[in-house]
């Protein structure tokens, strides 16, 4: 008997076909997702959680501070500024220690490959040498792999780094933004230090300036971003091959009826990586084989979903929201996870089904799940033994129901990288075709839609922004669940170029490219920055990234990390919109994070409740920056004589004039 | 509609790349991997190559890694949905289809030695010329350098009629480009079109007929590395130096005629990566958004009445064009224009009659601005082959003018009545010569147009310096007789003035930074006693640019403090060159060849080479093709010589400073020089001759040898020990 399902009371329709598909199937009936909860809870979220003024800093609270009533200030006198203040540094903070984890597993699993142990190898070796460039380690006639140790020794040096230098990464921000950093004194140091004096500034009694507060919130999410975030990029980019464009699917429907479904679900691709070479070995094909399945179908959800999409075209099964919802279809043999964003009620909705979990990493225990500790010496060895569990459950499957036609064509694998040759070629890779066409109009900016997915606003929430946005002749960057979200909207194939403006319609036609390029997971947000970077130097759209006609929103976020990536955006010189920040019961505070950082980092944060209001406000803000441009000024085409050809200076950079065959 | 663009020319690309390696596997069981390849007297191997991968493509073996690289660069064929980003893709295919096409042309030099006539014009029974060799390069080169022409036009195919054809050539000449033509529509062949129509054809009118197929394009975009190479300074291997280069400097493009293949695609998006766009007149797609080209990529389906002025607005270029209010066309393009034997109508000058040119400045009150006048009998007044005697004396008047300019003005005579469309002007002064074609006296020329050219340029080239310009034009033999009279004091008097001007006398030198257009850190300094390497602007020149334009690529240089007179070391001099060359060059000699030697950008006249067994230098003019006694050809010592760098032993130099007392007088002077090609010594030699008995020895000029005594070291310094050449017992120069 199929049950109806739509939503809850409290939370907001549920649009996504492939869900309501299977949470209406008789094989779901006893599943309770996060829907069902929401509405079981029964009471809306605490206000002063919500607005940021409860303070559980110290054990004479818990307090709860009204803003403007004496009477109602902490016991210890902190201000509701204060308190949110320090409750958002709090968040920051914890963010970016999430990255910074993983980046850390990801810099030691790269070390690994350098010294030759596990299965992986260097594989972009450009990329190697033109990191190993930023931290001064010399490449010219050195084995790949002393290059790559030294690099992974460095790039580790960075997460414990005691003096005050700033992290090696950030001189590859814009100058002007690194003189902004420098004036503010908030040019991040070590990558743990941030965290912890971020920690210790927020402990009772410490720091109780709000502006002060902020700007060692800023420096700990500089860290994150132009640090641990970027290192895990850009080394597991080196180890695991920088993405390029290719072909995938996305959704519920890649789910296989005739093949052993191992979904994996958490963020450090190292254990992913080595499911999927091991998934191709033939003793696991043959053990699949032996129980019955005609093969092994791995299948990513939420971030490392988007790693493995974006350097193996591995299908994503589902984002953060739709992770019971995969379990629910009674189809998967096991889910595999590692560390963020797995809700605990995992393992409650698998013992409907012959579905284990099965944690891998010891930071992250679940009860009622199987542990597999991922051993990354051996990684191969790990990983069998973790699909080898799986396997063997093929057998016990029961009924199942899998949306087999929901399952949509997405085109991948954007890094910065990739971007640079689309436009291009081999020969004249650049993003100058970027830059002059937003100048001359035919885009008008690029919008970034990232973060995760929640149930607080319609689970279509991505969609509509990003469709408005291209509707308007913005070009999407997305990364991490929203990314996901878009792809099951179908605007990440390049035919969906019809559903932009018509300029941006012709650029997306010209290259060949979707109108919402895939960027990759979280941590991925780095790929953003660098992008942003790379506008600045080519020229033509101001000097430094605050000047770029250009704005990113996390409308469903969820995680403290998509509150370390908003704030590093903003200190980086780029606006975000958010649907709500836990800071509004502080008027002041709230005020300055909406308002006040734009004279001091070029940037700051914006609210707006709705998916289309965001879009507009996206839209607004970008033509806001192309009128400081001047760019939004019709321009009459320059035709140039020889006189003006003397007057060009050498141009670009690094280009001869030494004489053929010349030294 | 990219998409039908792209994927047509990744098609093409894996078509094209197919033919020639299947072509190269044929050639090496036929010839042997070592066999040597090569397009005609170049130093640039296959210039593509060379300049995109650094390769050096010299046998058939060779090509096997570059076959290699092509099939790295093809892409996947791009699919019906879902496609993957192909703009990229398609840009590597096209530059794939260079890399292929440059093999291919290669094997078929070899397969095929008189495909094509390695000549400047068509020959009787073949219009198709093949690549440029590296004298026709570096000669055209100049003109890319000076201006004179910004760029080419590069035609695939042929428009529907020949009148079209004709005209659109008209206007690109007009528009002073270079216009290559290659292949054909519906099995036309421009070239073809236009000689039927008795459009003269070859490099010297720049209408050039390439090849009778598509592969010859890379013949075009081979020139424009080779510019980006030879005076941009662009090391082999810098592909987007030499691609960023070209697409700011070099203004070509392509214009397809008629209906588009994969083929023509595939070297249409091969061309976009240099930045030159494809302007055609068929139903195709159009990809407008800018980015790799400075503005539209391709525009298609344009009027040919449009086409033209389309192309140099879609490449970006601004050609001023002065119009000069005479029946026949006007421009540079027409310099190079012959007038044969049977399109001749009359000639003036030039031995068969007195012809005689100059001009004299004048108080204003004697000169009435625009006045043209005729003394004798007009074109229309004679008959086919009548020649007449003829006398141009141009009196001008200006605030600003000095004597000292005179011979500046008279010289752009030459090239003005040049200019001209269907008339042919030679030598200078009282040796000039004009030859008339029929179909310049068809169209209604008469001698008074002569007169409107001269006034109408000279005022806009020199209105700094001229007021009034009037030209009196006379073809009567009297009074011709009486302009040579006045025009042979002229000539003395100015002779002896700058004979007696010398690098002593005068304190200021000239800048000529004209090149930067092209040579972008290059700096010519030019001394009264030493020209440009160019041959193309003396000190008087300087000067009077300089007038014309004070902010302009001549610039006054106080010599200042002279801290080396053998090696002509100037404080002042080293100060100007070190911030014009950015820092690059600290110091310059302007009389030494083996320190601090002056740059050049690579259109020099001329290399001299230090011989050091034979502890002497040689110098070898541009159009010497042979070896030399360096064991290397002009072609590649203009690779040591070029590109704005210092190379101790080489250096660009003009043939008119072989005679100058400064000539290496560091090193000795003129009895350093051990060779010169023969085809130079004969032309200078009656100044030559001069210099030996100046320094007192009349017997060197016999001393220094040719071609003739040998083109290795070791045969001319035995000629040097027979003849006792003074250099063997100089001071050693190494």
């Amino acid at each position: 008997m199929a049950i109806t399902r739509n939503g809850c009371e409290g939370c907001t329709e549920i649009t996504c076909v492939s869900t309501k598909q299977v949470l209406s199937n008789d094989v779901a009936k006893n599943v309770k997702t996060a829907y069902d909860r929401v509405q079981s809870r029964g009471m809306s979220a605490c206000l002063f959680g919500s607005g940021g003024t409860c303070c559980r800093n110290c054990n004479m609270g818990p307090c709860q501070i009204i803003d403007g009533v004496d009477d109602m200030l902490g016991v210890c006198g902190a201000n509701a500024d204060t308190v949110a203040a320090r409750n958002f540094a709090r968040v920051v903070a914890a963010g970016s220690a999430a990255h910074t984890d993983h980046a850390r597993e990801m810099v030691r699993g790269f070390i690994d490959t350098a010294k030759g142990e596990g299965p992986h190898c260097i594989k972009d070796v450009e990329k190697l040498k033109a990191l190993a460039a930023v931290f001064g380690i010399a490449t010219e006639g050195r084995e790949v792999n002393e290059i790559a140790l030294e690099l992974g020794e460095k790039a580790l040096a960075e997460f414990g780094k005691q003096d005050s230098e700033p992290l090696a990464m950030t001189k590859r921000a814009p100058e002007k933004r690194q003189a902004i950093w420098k004036k503010l004194g908030i040019a991040p140091r070590g990558v743990d230090r941030e965290v912890v004096e971020m920690m210790h500034r927020t402990h009772m009694g410490v720091d109780q300036e709000y502006e002060n507060i902020m700007l060692q919130a800023s420096r700990c999410a500089l860290s994150d971003g132009w640090g641990s975030s970027m290192l895990s990029t850009e080394l597991t980019d080196i180890m695991f091959g920088t993405p390029v464009p290719r072909r995938a699917i996305v959704d519920l429907g890649v789910l296989k009826a005739d093949q052993v479904n191992i979904t994996v679900h958490g963020h450090e691709p190292l254990l992913a990586e080595a499911l999927c070479i091991a998934a191709q070995e033939p003793d696991m094909i043959e053990l699949a084989k032996k129980q019955g399945a005609k093969g092994i179908n791995l299948a990513g959800v939420c971030c490392t979903g988007n790693e493995i999409l974006m350097r193996r075209g591995i299908p994503v099964a589902a984002g953060f929201v739709q992770q019971e919802i995969a379990l629910a279809t009674g189809a998967v043999e096991a889910m595999v996870v590692d560390v963020q964003c797995i809700m605990p009620s995992v393992t409650e909705v698998a013992k409907n089904f012959h579905t284990d979990i099965i944690t891998t990493n010891y930071r992250a225990k679940m009860s009622g799940a199987v542990h597999i500790q991922f051993d990354e010496h051996a990684a191969l060895e790990s990983a069998k033994q973790i699909l080898s569990h799986a396997i063997k459950n093929f057998k016990k499957r029961r009924d199942f129901f899998i949306p087999q036609e929901k399952k949509l064509d997405v085109v991948v694998g954007f890094s910065h990288e990739t971007i640079n040759y689309m436009l291009g070629g081999r020969f004249r890779a650049s993003y100058r075709p970027l830059n002059d066409n937003i100048i001359n109009g035919r885009i008008r900016g690029v919008g970034a839609i990232v973060g995760c997915d929640n149930f607080k606003l319609s689970d279509d929430a991505h969609e509509v922004i990003a469709r408005e946005l291209i509707k308007n002749n913005v070009l999407v960057l997305a990364t991490g669940c929203a990314a996901t979200s878009l792809g099951r909207a179908g605007l990440m194939t390049p035919e969906a170029a019809k559903y932009c403006g018509d300029t941006l319609a012709e650029i997306c036609e010209t290259v060949g490219m979707p109108p919402v390029l895939h960027m990759g997971s979280c941590v991925d947000n780095s790929r953003i920055l660098i992008a942003a970077t790379q506008m600045v130097k080519q020229g033509g759209l101001g000097d430094d990234i605050s000047d770029l006609p250009a704005i990113g929103t996390a409308p469903l976020w969820m995680s403290e990390k998509a509150v370390a990536i908003g704030q590093y955006f903003v200190a980086s010189g780029a606006q975000v919109v958010f649907q709500s920040l836990p800071t509004f019961g502080a008027k002041k505070f709230n005020k300055y994070l909406l308002e006040g950082l734009m004279g001091q980092v070029g940037a700051h944060w914006n609210v707006a409740s709705e998916p289309l209001e965001i879009a507009k406000l996206m839209i607004a803000a970008i033509e806001a920056k192309r009128d400081a441009l001047g760019i939004n000024k019709k321009k009459e085409r320059v035709l140039f004589d020889m006189a003006m050809r003397r007057d060009l200076t050498a141009g670009v950079p690094g280009v001869g004039c030494h004489g053929p065959g010349g030294a | 509609m990219s998409k039908i663009i792209c994927s047509a020319a990744i098609r093409g690309a894996h078509k094209i790349v197919d033919m020639a390696e299947a072509k190269y596997e044929e050639a090496v069981k036929k010839y042997g991997a070592e066999q040597e390849v090569h397009f005609p007297n170049t130093a640039y191997f296959l210039p593509i190559i060379y300049s995109m991968l650094g390769a050096k493509v010299e046998r058939l073996g060779d090509m096997k890694d570059i076959f290699a690289e092509c099939r790295k660069l093809l892409p996947d064929y791009v699919s019906d949905n879902v496609w993957l980003p192909y703009l990229a893709p398609a840009l590597d295919a096209g530059m794939a289809t260079f890399f292929a096409e440059e093999m291919f042309e290669a094997i078929r030099y070899l397969d095929a030695p008189d495909f094509y006539t390695k000549t400047e014009d068509p020959l009787e029974n073949n219009i198709w010329l093949g690549a440029a060799d590296d004298v026709i390069f570096r000669k055209r080169g100049v003109e890319f350098v000076d201006g004179t022409a910004p760029g080419f036009a590069a035609i695939m195919g042929a428009p529907p009629t020949k009148e079209l054809a004709s005209k659109i050539a008209l206007e690109l000449q007009e528009k002073n480009l270079y216009i290559f033509m290659h292949d054909q529509t519906n099995g036309v062949h421009m070239a073809n079109q236009l000689k039927e129509s008795g459009v003269q054809i070859g490099w010297g009118t720049r209408l050039v007929p390439f090849a009778p197929n598509y592969t010859s394009a890379v013949f075009a975009i081979g020139f424009a590395c080779r510019v980006a190479m030879a005076f941009g300074g662009i090391k082999p291997g810098d592909f987007k130096g030499n691609l960023i280069y070209n697409k700011d400097r070099t203004f070509a493009f392509v214009m397809a005629f008629g209906p588009v293949s994969d083929e023509w695609y595939a070297n249409a998006a091969g061309a976009i990566n240099w930045g030159f766009p494809t302007i055609s007149d068929y139903d195709i797609p159009q990809v407008l958004p800018t980015g790799i080209c400075t503005y539209e990529h391709v525009v298609s389906n344009v009027p040919h009445e449009e086409i033209v002025q389309k192309a140099i607005e879609v490449r970006g270029l601004k050609v001023s064009v002065s119009k000069i209010d005479i029946p026949m066309s006007f421009g540079p393009a027409f310099e190079g224009e012959r007038i044969r034997k049977d399109d001749l109508f009359m000639e003036c000058g030039g031995g068969r009659t007195m012809g005689v040119e100059v001009l004299v400045s004048k108080d204003m009150s004697e000169v009435e601005d625009g006045k043209v006048t005729i003394e004798g009998p007009d074109i229309k007044d004679i008959q086919q082959g009548q020649n007449l005697p003829l006398g141009i004396l141009v009196e001008v008047a200006g605030r600003e003018m000095q004597s000292d300019f005179e011979p500046i003005l008279e010289r752009q005579f030459h090239h003005l009545i040049n200019y001209i469309q269907g008339i042919m002007h030679m030598g200078q002064r009282n040796i000039m010569w004009v030859r008339i074609g029929k179909a310049a006296v068809e169209k209604g020329l008469s001698f008074t147009h002569l007169g409107k050219v001269l006034h109408g340029k000279l005022h806009q080239e020199f209105g700094a310096i001229v007021d009034k310009i009037q030209v009196k034009i006379y073809t009567d033999k009297a009074k011709v007789e009486e302009v040579m009279e006045l025009a042979k004091r002229v000539y003395a008097e100015r002779d002896e003035r700058l004979g007696s001007m010398t690098d002593e006398t005068e304190e200021i030198f000239y800048s000529c930074t004209l090149c930067q257009s092209f040579a972008p850190s290059h700096v010519c300094v030019i001394t009264p006693e030493r020209i440009g390497m160019c041959g193309a602007y003396n000190w008087l020149d300087g000067k009077a640019s300089y007038q014309i334009n004070p902010t302009g690529p001549n610039q006054p240089i106080q010599k200042g403090e002279c801290l080396d007179p053998s090696l002509g070391i100037f404080q002042g001099i080293n100060e100007f060159v070190g911030q014009a060359s950015r820092g690059a060059v600290t110091e310059l000699a302007c009389y030494s060849l083996m320190n601090s030697p002056m740059t050049a950008c690579g259109c020099f006249e001329a290399i001299a080479a230090m011989l050091p067994q034979c502890n002497g230098i040689m110098v070898v003019n541009r159009d010497y093709l042979g070896m030399t006694p360096s064991g290397m050809k002009f072609t590649t010592l203009a690779g040591m010589a070029g590109g704005g760098a210092q190379t101790p032993g080489f250096m660009g130099v003009s043939k008119h400073f072989m005679t100058s007392p400064k000539l290496f007088l560091a090193e000795g002077g003129l009895k350093r020089i051990v060779w010169l090609p023969k085809m130079m010594k004969e032309e200078i030699k009656d100044k030559l001759i001069e210099r030996c008995k100046a320094i007192g020895m009349p017997e060197l000029y016999d001393m220094i040898a040719t071609e003739e005594n040998g083109t290795t070291e070791e045969e001319i310094l035995a000629f040097l020990k027979k003849v006792g050449h003074p250099a063997l017992t100089m001071e050693a120069a190494v």
